[in-house]
This record gives structure tokens, C-alpha cells and sequence, in this order.
């Protein structure tokens, strides 16, 4: 017995830095994508709208994990070669877009109507008054519900290691795999997740305070 | 004179609700109209559709020869030659007072910064709050933040200015001060449509009169029919506001 070997812990670390990447690349990708989404669903043309729902909806009410199957799986059969990291971003992605997306709806529709039929009687087009009056005022109210989203994404890439992308999750799995010290390494990992995900409940917290401070 | 507003045999309904039922009236040039009744007698809805912020039935409204019930309106012209306050006031509370009046003549203008806070500062000077230019909303008392929306419209010259209670969220004290900006205006030739409870303000600015009740122009004329009333419904009215 004896404890974690420095070369394990260094594994581990390496696997907790894929997690971050892992977690980046789906949270601006999937920002990106959530952006469109928003703006798809506030659209004034009831199609585009009405198809944006169908997708968060359908997103939302499939696990992540079985999104990633039928990305990393599914795609394999149709002779598309997917590396395991394309497939958990893809999946995570996808997942990520319906959530702020809606997120941001939310955030968008909190702004009183009022503010945008200001702007459109100052003859700003519709574009323009999003810009510049509405979605100034949205991202105050986004933003700690996006960081605590924020959360959710990273705890969620440890789904990546059941298609073998080695992010800390999968590094663990793997050591244990050789030294059967399952409480040590998990507890390690786990560790390491709180590490990352703690101080961003701290923010988003302290975000959501000092917002409700600036509306008194 | 030529008339700048023309609404000829307006109908207007939310569902079943039939709240503008055939309402016809001109506004001149120059001209001061203060739109007066009780609430739900559709007082607001009509000042609404002159800007199209609601679209009607049926009927004409004409707004400096531009049609405004025409699908194909060009919505953003028409806005420009219509200023509108509203009752909450609505400024935009992330930006300063400047940002506030300059961002409509920056954007739909294309006017050059260093020209727009000119116009800002010569705006606020007319409802004399130049002080205020680098302030926040949020630091101007009520009756501050709708002198600021006044000149956030009048920034953008508007032919015609619509007021829609304006002062109906303010304290007495505060509503003096807005008034006096609005009379100030009004003697400044602006024309003007403001629907109001102040009967004051519709005696001492108001060329005309235009009494709505049951969403009809039920009667309407010199401010003097104020004091003389020919319906019983103005007559009753005005009792009440006594």
C-alpha cells in the first residue's frame, strides 16, 4: 500500500488540466452556439423560433451521456471516424447551446418590454436597440446564472471518459485500474473537481449579490 | 395651416374588447392638443397608434402625409418625425444621461460624437438640467428622469411630440417642473399631442381640447369648454376633477 506516487498525482493533475480544456472548449463553442440559439428564439419570425425549441427541447431531454453515444457511436457506424475528444466537445456543445440559450432567453425577456419600445420609438432598428439597450442590461442579469452553468459543464465532461478522452475522471479510472486504491484516487479527483468548481459557485454567488444590489 | 396628425374613423380592439370605436380628429402645425377622459376611455390607445406602437383595425391615420395604417409603412422614418414620453419614463439605466439622448442621433442619424454630446448638452439645457449630462438614471429624482426623456426626444427633431401622461407617476412638486418644460416647448411652436389628467396644464397650453369617452371623441374645442362643457359626460368629468 502506501499513498498516491507523484507520478500518479502528476497523471492526475494532467487529466484535471484536460477537464479544463474540455470545459472551455465546450463553454465557447457552446456560448457561441448558445448566443444563436438566444437569438433564434426571441426572433420575430415564429418558424425559426418555433424550430430553435424543438432543438433545446430535444437537447434537454436526452442525457448528455447518450448524446455523446450517438455522436461517438452513431457517426462511427456512418464510416465517420470521430477522436474521442471531437465527440465529448460535440456532445458537450450541443448540451451546452440548449442551456444558455435558454439562459440568455430568460435574461433577454427579464429586460421590460418597455426598454425596446423605447428604443424602437428613438427609430433604432431592431438589431440596434438589441445591441445597444437590451443586451447590456440581459448580460447583468445572465451572468450568474452562466457562471453557475458554468459548473454543470465541468462536472459534466467527466461523462468524456466513457468514450476514453483521458480527462481527470478517465485518469483516475486508469490508475486505479493498476493500484485497486478506488477511495484514495476518486477521492483525489474529486478533490480536484471541487477545486475547480467551488471558487465559480463562490463568483457566481457574489455576482448574483452584487446584482441584486445594483436593483435595490 | 397644414395638418400634421389626421385620424379619420379609427377602430381599435384587443380581442373582443373594442376600445377605439371610430375616432376622427386633425392636429395643425404648431398646434397644442390636450387629450383628455377618464382611464379606459381609450385616451392612450389612440396616441399609441399614432406611432403605430399598436396597429389598428380600420380607419386612416396619417402622420406628415405618411400613412401609417399602410403595412408598408417605412416604420422607421415615421419615427423619426414622431418623438413620444412615456408615462415610466424609460431610460436606458446602463447608460448616462448623455449616452441616453445620443444614442438614437449617433445610430440612426450617424452623427459624430463630439456633435452628439453638443446636441446633448444643448437639449438638456432646455429642460435645465445640464448639470446632469455625465449622471446615471438612476441618480435623477422622477420628474429629473422625464425632463431627460423629453430631451432624449426632442434630440432627434421630431415634427410632432406625444406625451402619454407624462407626469401621472409624479409627486405635484415634481409634475410642476415638467410641465413647465412641456408649456416651454409648447410656446416654442412644437406640435403637440398630450393625453393628461393635469386640467391646468390643458387651460394654460392647450390650443385645443379633445374630451374621449367610451373610445369616441365625445366632444371637443377651445380650452374653454373646460369651464363650459356642452355634454354631460365632460361636465360630469370635470366635476371629478375637481
Amino acid at each position: 500500500m502506501g499513498g498516491l506516487s507523484l507520478n500518479y498525482f502528476l497523471y492526475l493533475l494532467q487529466g484535471m488540466g484536460w477537464t479544463v480544456a474540455l470545459t472551455l472548449l465546450a463553454f465557447a463553442l457552446g456560448g457561441l452556439a448558445g448566443f444563436l440559439v438566444m437569438l433564434a428564439r426571441i426572433s420575430p419570425v415564429p418558424a425559426v423560433s418555433r424550430a430553435t425549441a424543438a432543438y433545446v427541447q430535444v437537447i434537454q431531454g436526452i442525457p448528455v451521456l447518450v448524446i455523446l453515444f450517438i455522436v461517438y457511436f452513431g457517426l462511427g457506424i456512418l464510416e465517420i471516424d470521430v477522436p474521442p475528444l471531437v465527440a465529448a466537445g460535440l456532445s458537450l456543445t450541443a448540451y451546452t447551446s440548449a442551456f444558455l440559450g435558454e439562459i440568455w432567453r430568460g435574461a433577454v425577456e427579464a429586460v421590460p418590454r418597455t426598454q425596446m419600445e423605447a428604443a424602437e420609438c428613438l427609430a433604432l432598428t431592431r438589431w440596434q436597440a438589441l445591441r445597444d439597450v437590451i443586451l447590456p442590461q440581459a448580460v447583468r442579469i445572465a451572468t450568474p446564472p452562466t457562471v453557475g452553468f458554468l459548473v454543470q459543464v465541468l462536472k459534466s465532461t467527466s461523462l468524456a471518459s466513457v468514450v476514453g478522452f483521458v480527462e481527470l475522471t478517465r485518469a483516475a479510472q486508469v490508475i486505479n485500474n493498476s493500484t485497486f486504491q478506488p477511495f484514495l484516487i476518486f477521492g483525489t479527483a474529486g478533490l480536484m473537481y471541487f477545486v475547480l468548481c467551488y471558487p465559480l459557485s463562490l463568483w457566481s454567488r457574489t455576482l448574483e449579490r452584487r446584482l441584486n444590489v445594483g436593483r435595490r | 395651416m397644414s395638418a400634421v396628425v389626421r385620424l379619420r374613423d379609427v377602430h381599435k380592439s384587443y380581442g373582443a374588447v373594442e376600445v377605439l370605436k371610430g375616432v376622427s380628429f386633425e392636429v395643425a402645425s404648431g398646434e397644442v392638443v390636450a387629450v383628455i377622459g377618464r382611464s379606459g376611455s381609450g385616451k392612450s390607445t389612440a396616441l399609441r397608434c399614432i406611432n403605430r406602437l399598436e396597429r389598428i383595425q380600420s380607419g386612416m391615420i396619417e402622420v406628415c402625409g405618411r400613412r401609417v395604417d399602410d403595412a408598408a409603412l417605412d416604420l422607421r422614418a415615421l419615427r423619426q418625425e414622431v418623438g413620444i414620453v412615456f408615462q415610466s419614463y424609460n431610460l436606458f439605466p446602463h447608460l448616462t444621461i448623455e449616452q441616453n439622448i445620443t444614442l438614437a442621433p449617433r445610430r440612426v442619424k450617424r452623427m459624430a460624437q463630439r456633435e452628439a454630446r453638443e446636441l446633448a448638452a444643448e437639449m438638456l439645457a432646455k429642460v435645465g438640467l445640464s448639470e446632469k449630462i455625465d449622471a446615471y438614471p438612476e441618480q435623477l429624482s422622477g420628474g429629473q428622469q422625464q425632463r431627460v426623456a423629453i430631451a432624449r426626444s426632442l434630440a432627434m427633431s421630431p415634427r410632432v411630440m406625444l406625451f402619454d401622461e407624462v407626469t401621472s407617476a409624479l409627486d405635484p412638486h415634481l409634475t410642476g417642473e415638467v410641465l413647465r418644460v412641456m408649456e416651454a416647448l409648447a410656446k416654442g411652436g412644437m406640435t403637440m399631442i398630450v393625453v393628461t389628467h393635469e386640467m391646468g396644464f390643458a387651460r394654460r397650453a392647450a390650443n385645443r381640447v379633445i374630451f374621449m369617452h367610451m373610445g369616441r371623441v365625445w366632444e371637443t374645442g377651445p380650452s374653454s369648454i373646460l369651464s363650459n362643457p356642452q355634454t354631460p359626460e365632460l361636465k360630469d368629468f370635470m366635476a371629478n376633477e375637481l
